[in-house]
């Protein structure tokens, strides 16, 4: 695989981390701050200097009354992130609600929606229906990161959630902890895997994938500490609210024109 | 001094020392080093996931030399779709013109991901139902997908209210014509969000069938138009596209 | 397309109602189970051994070195499902490195380690050590030696010194009692503090956890004693039986107390996720819960016990009875782990639709390796038993002569 930018000093990390494992059992007599200090420095020659995090804060609105259920973000999503093509692995998804007139809700999500929608089977008489997309919620008090024992999980400055894929030990307790059902293991990397904002296209501003393709400008996404940010202006124009507000996990993707039966 | 600890004390803290002492030491040798630099996480992971590959080039990409395509499109009704929403992630194209190709999928399917009739979708959105919509024909046949103008204004209100025209047709206004009751601006069907149909501001309009005074047909339903309803207007209470009160 | 995949394409066709789409892979499955029950069956052995130290009850002496050792051998086994079920075993050692404060499952190594360590391992070699160097002296060959290093090459038998041990061994159990008490207490923590999941998220939930590791862990030293004293052909001592199964029946009562006035809370409280919750119940966990948690594990042994103590019954068929009230609560308790792992993770945070746990029998997360883990700490109790034998009579009667 062709990485965008080569970066020696990272795989030379990974290569180095084997062998203080190696050095670190065989021989204690190594002394680990040398090899530390050889490490720290070159981490990257943009990230956190070029780029700086803390400068940015990353959020996604969504307008639920633009959705069309197309499911072009749910692929774009999967080509752009790997996300292995079977129904049971989403970062994002598009979800179809049905009220029915006798007061009956009918939610559904055929392969995520990434085929789009066929008419629906009931034939109940319906009372609305909408669409509403699905994506990880970036909170900023994350009940995944909070649990996750070891530190391969993280939330970075610009108010991103992440997961170390080489780190991660696959004890499965963020699935747990997320409320909102964003997190699977990737069936090959046997990891924790998520939405990530697309982070490695939002620090080189571009869009994430599901935002770029979305055809409606049903998803809005910008960065809060930039006042000429779409998402300032989503704010600014809309009554917003997030998804599952009682458990105090301060979503940073916020809904506008949303239906109480959303969860 | 240490002789005079109990000798079950002695000969138990050496190995625990020891084996504190072995942990302290393989932890300190073992912890990836640029772990803890930004938080309690190894920051040559942020690193890393910053610098995936990527799949999708963005529509900005696109128009440096595609700047005709850009401009058309900018001007149509698909100004807001990316290019890569219908030609797919189109990356390897930018750093290889001539060998990656992106797609140009011409097949009905595509189009009608987004334009085939779904009742959940909102109201205004352009629909039509494949079956009986040229079924035969490619979209693109009729439709420049860069300037998707349809060949003609569509006759009815259907085409882009085709749940509200559902749900009309079996209630007991199926017959009427939309601007019965809505007034339609010269210009909504070719800029509808420029031009956007009115609902009606005045109790009158369904007065016109339901007042007491009609000249209507008897058998529409009659209310004291008075009495009946106080401030509201009647579609805050009866919704008109299927009018449910009787 | 793999075996896994293979079977998350059959349990799309079980979902019922709308599941978030990667609800249908549980996270936690069979391995999570075996674990907590095994870690409730240390602390409640230990809690049973620390009966005679601290709290003095003297009938249960003869249980109280089999109650250690099984403690020890269960413990040795608990942490190696969690291991096993991880997706990167090889990486789990980073729970050491960089532990996370802020995680409840972070601390787990380091409880565990304390609990192993500074509690059981010490309070075992403090009340063997001095047969450890009466063994040492009787034994030949290799077997000498190993009896030495387990001594820890000690040689002070005198009184003041073996005074010491039994002093040690008190405070240790004073000690152990809150660590056992931590150990899985906070493991029911680990579910409790899970405020996405209202199955689990419940201040109850570590106590719930912990009485009922004391009744598992009671109910199975009752059952290895009554197995052991048949094996051996000795007369078995009613008395102390008699202790362990009231024993037993104060601590289900308090368990049953608990889980009842959890159950009565959730339903007067009535929460949004109250209706998927009972859909939950009555679809999903009807067998595991109402019949073999409440009814088999809890409700019957109860009665048992109760009319055991109400009329005076020979002691054949006490024996009999506690033997089977034994079995009944260990299913009942494996239940209750069940319920609360799998059961927790079989309804979606959607509160709109189940899913379905379709268990595999081979490969590391089936039944086979599970089963295996839950016999092993008995291959494990045979060899301690082997070696330190936990038998009243053969603790060395008196000071060796050098």
């Amino acid at each position: 695989m062709k990485r965008d930018r080569p970066d020696k000093g990272l795989d030379k990390s990974r290569r180095d981390f084997c062998k203080t494992i190696l050095l670190g059992t065989v021989s204690l007599a190594v002394p680990g701050s040398i090899l530390a200090a050889t490490e720290k420095k070159g981490l990257s020659d943009w990230y956190g200097t070029k780029y700086k995090p803390a400068e940015h804060l990353y959020a996604m609105g969504i307008k639920v009354d633009r959705c069309i259920g197309c499911g072009r973000c749910v692929d774009a999503c999967k080509r752009e992130n790997n996300v292995p093509d079977y129904p049971f692995y989403f970062r994002t998804w598009i979800e179809r609600y049905i009220e029915t007139e006798d007061g009956q809700t009918i939610v559904d999500s055929p392969n995520g929606g990434k085929d789009g929608f066929k008419a629906p089977a009931s034939d109940k008489k319906v009372f609305k229906t909408f669409f509403v997309p699905k994506i990880c919620n970036q909170c900023e008090k994350p009940p995944c990161v909070q649990v996750c024992p070891v530190g391969a999980t993280y939330r970075t400055e610009d108010g991103v959630v992440l997961v170390d894929s080489q780190y991660c030990i696959g004890c499965r307790y963020c699935i747990q902890a997320c409320p909102y059902g964003m997190r699977y293991i990737h069936p090959t990397k046997r990891v924790a895997d998520k939405c990530t904002f697309c982070y490695h296209r939002t620090v080189k501003g571009l869009l994430p994938a599901c935002v770029e393709v979305c055809p409606t400008q049903a998803r809005i996404f910008g960065d809060l500490k930039s006042k000429a940010s779409p998402v300032n202006q989503f704010m600014r124009f809309n009554k917003i609210f997030v998804l599952k507000p009682g458990l105090n996990t301060e979503p940073k993707v916020y809904y506008a024109d949303i239906d109480l039966e959303v969860r | 001094m240490w002789k005079r600890i109990p000798e079950q004390i002695r000969h138990v803290v050496v190995p625990i020392v020891a084996l504190v002492v072995i942990y302290l030491v393989v932890r300190h040798l073992l912890i990836p080093s640029s772990f803890g630099l930004w938080g309690h996480y190894r920051a040559a992971s942020a690193v890393q996931n910053a610098e995936l590959p990527l799949k999708y080039a963005g529509a900005e990409a696109c128009a440096d030399c595609h700047g005709e395509i850009a401009s058309t499109k900018k001007e149509g009704y698909h100004r807001g779709v990316a290019c890569e929403t219908c030609h797919g992630a189109a990356y390897t194209h930018t750093q290889d013109q001539e060998k990656q190709k992106p797609q140009i999928n011409r097949a009905r399917s595509l189009c009608l991901l987004c334009h085939e009739y779904q009742s959940s979708r909102p109201t205004g959105f352009p629909q039509v139902v494949s079956d009986s919509h040229n079924p035969l024909k490619q979209c693109i046949a009729c439709h420049q997908p860069h300037d998707p103008k349809p060949p003609h204004p569509p006759k009815g209100c259907d085409a882009c209210h085709a749940t509200i025209q559902r749900t009309i047709a079996v209630s007991s206004h199926g017959n009427l014509a939309c601007s019965m009751c809505h007034e339609v601006p010269k210009n909504h069907k070719l800029s509808p969000r420029g031009n956007p149909a009115k609902l009606p501001q005045l109790r009158e309009t369904c007065g016109k069938c339901h007042a007491q005074d009609s000249s209507a047909s008897k058998e529409i339903p009659r209310v004291d138009m008075a009495s009946h309803g106080g401030k509201y207007l009647c579609w805050e209470c009866h919704y008109p596209h299927m009018p449910g009160a009787r | 397309m793999n075996h896994e995949i293979a079977r998350l394409y059959e349990t799309l066709k079980l979902v019922v109602g709308f599941i978030y789409p990667n609800e249908i892979e549980l996270g936690w499955n069979l391995l999570i189970v075996v674990y907590p029950y095994i870690t409730g069956l240390v602390a409640g052995a230990f809690i049973l051994a620390s009966l005679v130290k601290v709290f003095k009850v003297k009938e249960v002496q003869p249980t109280y070195r089999l109650a250690l050792l099984t403690a020890l051998s269960f413990l040795i086994v608990a942490p190696l499902p969690l291991v096993v079920h991880l997706t990167h075993p090889e990486r789990g050692f980073e729970m050491f490195l960089t532990p996370s404060p802020s995680s409840a499952m972070a601390m787990f190594g380091f409880v565990y380690v304390w609990y192993l360590m500074a509690v059981l391992l010490l309070e075992i070699w403090f009340d063997y050590r001095k047969d450890f160097i009466v063994w040492a002296e009787q034994e030949k060959g290799y077997k000498r030696f190993v009896y030495k290093l387990l001594s820890l090459f000690t040689r002070d038998t005198s009184p003041g010194a073996l005074s010491f041990d039994k002093k040690a061994v008190y405070a240790i159990t004073v000690v152990g009692i809150p660590s056992a008490f931590l150990l899985h207490g906070y493991v029911g923590f680990i579910f409790g503090s899970v405020k996405a999941n209202p199955w689990w998220s419940s201040v109850l939930m570590p106590i719930v956890f912990l009485f009922s590791a004391i009744v598992s862990g009671i109910a199975l030293v009752l059952l290895i004693y009554m197995v052991a004293v048949l094996v051996r052909g000795e007369e078995p001592d009613m008395a102390c039986i008699d202790k362990l199964a009231s024993f037993l029946f104060y601590m289900m009562i308090v368990d049953f107390s608990l889980e009842f006035l959890d159950f009565v809370h959730r339903i007067y409280q009535s929460e949004e996720s109250i209706h998927i919750l009972g859909q939950l119940i009555s679809e999903r966990l009807f067998v595991s819960l109402i019949v073999i948690q409440l009814i088999l594990g809890m409700i019957l042994p109860l009665v048992a016990i109760a009319l055991i103590k109400m009329f005076k019954w020979p002691a054949e068929i006490r024996r009999l009875s506690y033997f089977i009230v034994g079995l009944l609560v260990q299913f009942g308790i494996f239940s209750t782990r069940w319920n609360v792992v799998i059961g927790g993770q079989l309804f979606s945070k959607s509160f709109r639709g189940l899913t379905a746990y379709k268990m595999a029998v081979g490969g590391v997360e089936g039944l086979l390796v599970s089963l295996g883990f839950l016999i092993l700490p008995f291959i494990i109790l045979y060899v301690l038993i082997r070696w330190l034998p936990p038998w009243e009579k053969e603790r060395a009667p008196s000071v060796p002569s050098r």
